[in-house]
């Protein structure tokens, strides 16, 4: 992503926004409600105008046809059918897809959502529509795959599984970006975009993140960087060790 | 084409789990031409407003239903998330529009077997002819529903062209007031809208008088589909701001 420029009206909602991103990790989208977060993951799927920049998605144009099998999207509100049973829902999306019926079951094992199976996705707890969500967002295994916060709303324990299952997920060596305004998610990413009124104040791991600002928590090492004017350089990727045995054979940019 | 009936599949899915919706939209047109009948009882005006209650009720019915319906999609992310994926506008449309038609049809054969049956009217034309009218009403609502959706934010905004798109095709159709009474200006309106040509055909089908007037009716009709889908296929953005 080059210079990445998004305007909505006169506000300018992304500012020159430019990152690299490495395939077999999960990379956290970190910033306050507003700060540009949905509006920058939109852009990478290609639903987004964009005012200026340039986007490339697996050596394609962001939004580009070939790319519609590779990158899944999961959007901020759980976008399913509410009068549509859990395998409806997906059992739908996947024949646009064009996918098998195995798959169905394989997303379904995935996102532990056999048993709910039949139930109205309206009947199901926030946490459930979510996976559904998710499920949807894995048909077909894409490359990329950008949950727009996935986590909100969510129970410590619901949040601490879905975690657990990106990193799963990331070690299969598809790469996810996860958006989050709560900071002490940054932790569990291996690597934050730290991203502030549209602009983007510093791309690191999380213990770069601490190290460099010496906070004692996420939200402390966020208002450090924003005070020091989001100068905080990332730190050269040798010093940080990725998570996942995926991540270190998967190439780097 | 796989996807356009995925696509009538899962439309007609999300219906099956509303049984309320369905017995409305299957009874109430009856009920309503009933009480037509009932109101005329003693003239012979049932025999000219019943068959233009057969060809309004599929529109009417398919243009409240295709506006929510489409403007749900849009709200709740599932149309820009199929957007994100490879399904092609027309087959986003086309599976709308069938599963809908289908549902317009069935409610087309209950409502004028209750006319013919219960209520006395006769219907000395084609049967399939009047089903072919009954459809195009229903794709006239379709494609004006999911124009209209798109220039709505909310439920309570789509609602509103109900009266603002439908009641003054109503008025001007002729069934009121035969269109040649109607003052110059409004009969040249009324001549050129859908729903005037939707009723005249259909009162052609009722009453055996099927000629090239007939014909030309349903082609007016069918531009107005033509153009309304143009539309409301522009409407289907991939990108939006």
């Amino acid at each position: 992503m080059q210079r990445l420029v998004v305007r909505r009206g006169r506000s300018l909602v992304l500012d020159q926004v430019g990152f690299q991103l490495a395939p077999g990790r999960i990379i956290g989208l970190l910033g306050p409600s507003g700060s540009g977060k949905s509006t920058l993951l939109r852009s990478i799927v290609g639903n987004q105008i964009i005012s200026g920049g340039t986007v490339t998605v697996l050596g394609q144009p962001a939004g580009h046809k070939s790319l519609r099998h590779r990158v899944g999207y999961m959007t901020q509100a759980a976008s399913v059918y509410d009068d549509l049973s859990v395998k409806q829902n997906i059992a739908y999306f996947a024949k646009i897809l064009g996918q098998r019926a195995a798959e169905v079951e394989r997303v379904m094992e995935t996102t532990d959502l056999t048993d709910q199976s039949d139930r109205l996705a309206m009947d199901l707890s926030g946490g459930q529509r979510n996976r559904v969500s998710l499920a949807i967002a894995l048909l077909g295994s894409p490359d990329i795959v950008i949950l727009d916060e996935p986590t909100v709303g969510l129970d410590p324990v619901l949040r601490a599984d879905l975690w657990a299952m990106f990193s799963r997920l990331a070690a299969t060596g598809l790469c996810l970006v996860v958006s989050s305004h709560v900071m002490d998610e940054a932790m569990r990413c291996d690597e934050v975009l730290l991203l502030r009124e549209g602009k983007l104040l510093g791309q690191m791991t999380p213990e770069a993140l601490m190290e460099s600002t010496g906070a004692q928590n996420p939200e402390d090492a966020f208002v450090a960087l924003i005070a020091a004017g989001g100068t905080a350089q990332p730190p050269s990727r040798k010093a940080s060790v990725p998570k996942h045995r995926a991540a270190a054979e998967g190439k780097q940019p | 084409m796989k996807r356009t009936l995925a696509t009538t599949g899962r439309v007609l899915a999300q219906m099956r789990h509303d049984p309320r919706t369905i017995a409305l939209m299957l009874i109430v047109p009856s009920l309503l031409i009933g009480l037509i009948a009932w109101i005329f009882t003693d003239t012979p005006a049932f025999s000219r407003i019943g068959p233009a209650m057969i060809a309004l009720f599929p529109f009417v019915v398919m243009f409240l239903v295709t506006s929510i319906a489409t403007l749900r999609e849009r709200r709740s992310g599932t149309l820009e998330r199929l957007l994100s994926m490879p399904l092609a506008k027309g087959e986003f449309i086309f599976g709308y529009a069938l599963a809908f038609t289908l549902v317009a049809i069935f409610q087309t054969m209950i409502a004028v077997n209750f006319a013919i049956w219960v209520c006395g009217l006769e219907i000395e034309g084609s049967f399939w002819l009047l089903f072919a009218v009954a459809a195009l009403d229903a794709l006239l609502g379709i494609s004006l529903g999911l124009m209209a959706s798109a220039f709505a934010r909310t439920e309570f905004q789509v609602v509103q062209f109900m009266p603002a798109l439908v009641i003054p095709q109503f008025l001007l159709a002729g069934i009121i007031l035969p269109r040649e009474q109607l003052p110059g200006v409004l009969e040249a309106i009324g001549d050129w809208l859908p729903l005037s040509h939707a009723i005249d055909a259909l009162s052609d089908v009722a009453a055996g008088t099927v000629d090239s007037a007939t014909a030309g009716s349903m082609l007016v009709i069918a531009s107005w589909i033509t153009a309304a889908l143009l539309v409301g296929s522009l409407t289907l953005r991939r990108r939006t701001a």
